[in-house]
């Protein structure tokens, strides 16, 4: 289940994703910048939901807790054009107390980011 | 004979509508500017809560704002327009920004060289010196900025 800010970028999972931790983001007016590409905040702000998805994914396996953002890092390699935008979050590690989170950003190749981000979340077990 | 006018940046106009696109679908808009900052104000919104539990916005919304007033500060800084786009942003998110509460963001150029801006920033929900978040971050200009 996605926060009404997922909602507000229009992301959804992918369905293709056998793991449902891969985020889509449609190219639409809310989340455009300069005219014809995206604003670096909507890149941003869907890699932390992919981010948070994969972090509550592994979580959840692990006995469930909620979760802190404590920062972001933000590298933009390119811009984003006119076409979907993936993103999915790899959790480096799950620590009792703090979980290191990595995510991209891609269009047509995964191995061709437009962004990347490192995150570091508090996690308070439950 | 005449020179004409410089070209002078000017934020508020710029960002009427929040500047279009994102910034106009977060409810962003013109809060105050000085020579080398600019402030923006984010407004809560239901639709950029992040943790429904709490009614806490996301992250994200804040990096946007610092994003945006950070790459104007540049500008103004320069007292003119380049083009460029950001290399990085860091955010260090100090606690969250109160439910209910509008979330300013302040960002300020602090050099710029021939090709890369440095900037940092601060967000906060009503007092300035109690901060939700820190920000620094580079921006480039790929035709140079002098």
């Amino acid at each position: 289940m996605l926060p009404p800010y997922a909602e507000t970028l229009g992301l959804y999972a992918d369905p293709e994703d056998a793991e449902n931790c891969r985020l889509i983001m449609p190219f639409e007016d809310g989340v455009l910048g300069r005219p014809g590409f995206l604003h670096g905040g909507a890149i941003s702000g869907l890699m932390e939901m992919a981010a948070i998805v994969a972090l509550r994914h592994a979580l959840a396996d692990d006995g469930g807790g909620r979760i802190k953002p404590i920062n972001v890092t933000v590298d933009f390699m390119r811009g984003g054009r006119d076409k979907l935008t993936y993103s999915r979050g790899i959790v480096t590690r799950l620590g009792n107390r703090v979980a290191n989170v990595e995510a991209t950003a891609w269009q047509d190749d995964p191995a061709k980011p437009i962004a990347a981000a490192r995150m570091n979340y508090l996690v308070v077990r439950s | 004979m005449t020179t004409p006018p410089a070209f002078v940046f000017d934020p508020e106009r710029f960002l009427k509508n929040g500047a279009g696109g994102h910034g106009r679908h977060l409810g962003l808009a013109y809060h105050a500017h000085g020579p080398n900052w600019l402030e923006m104000a984010l407004p809560y919104d239901t639709r950029l809560i992040g943790d429904p539990d709490s009614g806490v916005i996301a992250s994200g919304p804040i990096l946007s704002m610092m994003d945006m007033a950070a790459s104007m500060s540049v500008w103004l800084k320069l007292d003119n327009f380049r083009p460029h786009a950001t290399l990085d942003l860091r955010v260090d998110y100090l606690r969250p920004a109160t439910p209910g509460q509008t979330v300013f963001g302040r960002g300020e150029c602090y050099r710029i060289t021939r090709s890369i801006a440095f900037v940092r920033g601060q967000a906060h929900d009503g007092d300035p010196g109690d901060p939700l978040a820190h920000v620094a971050g580079t921006f480039m200009a790929p035709e140079g900025y002098f």
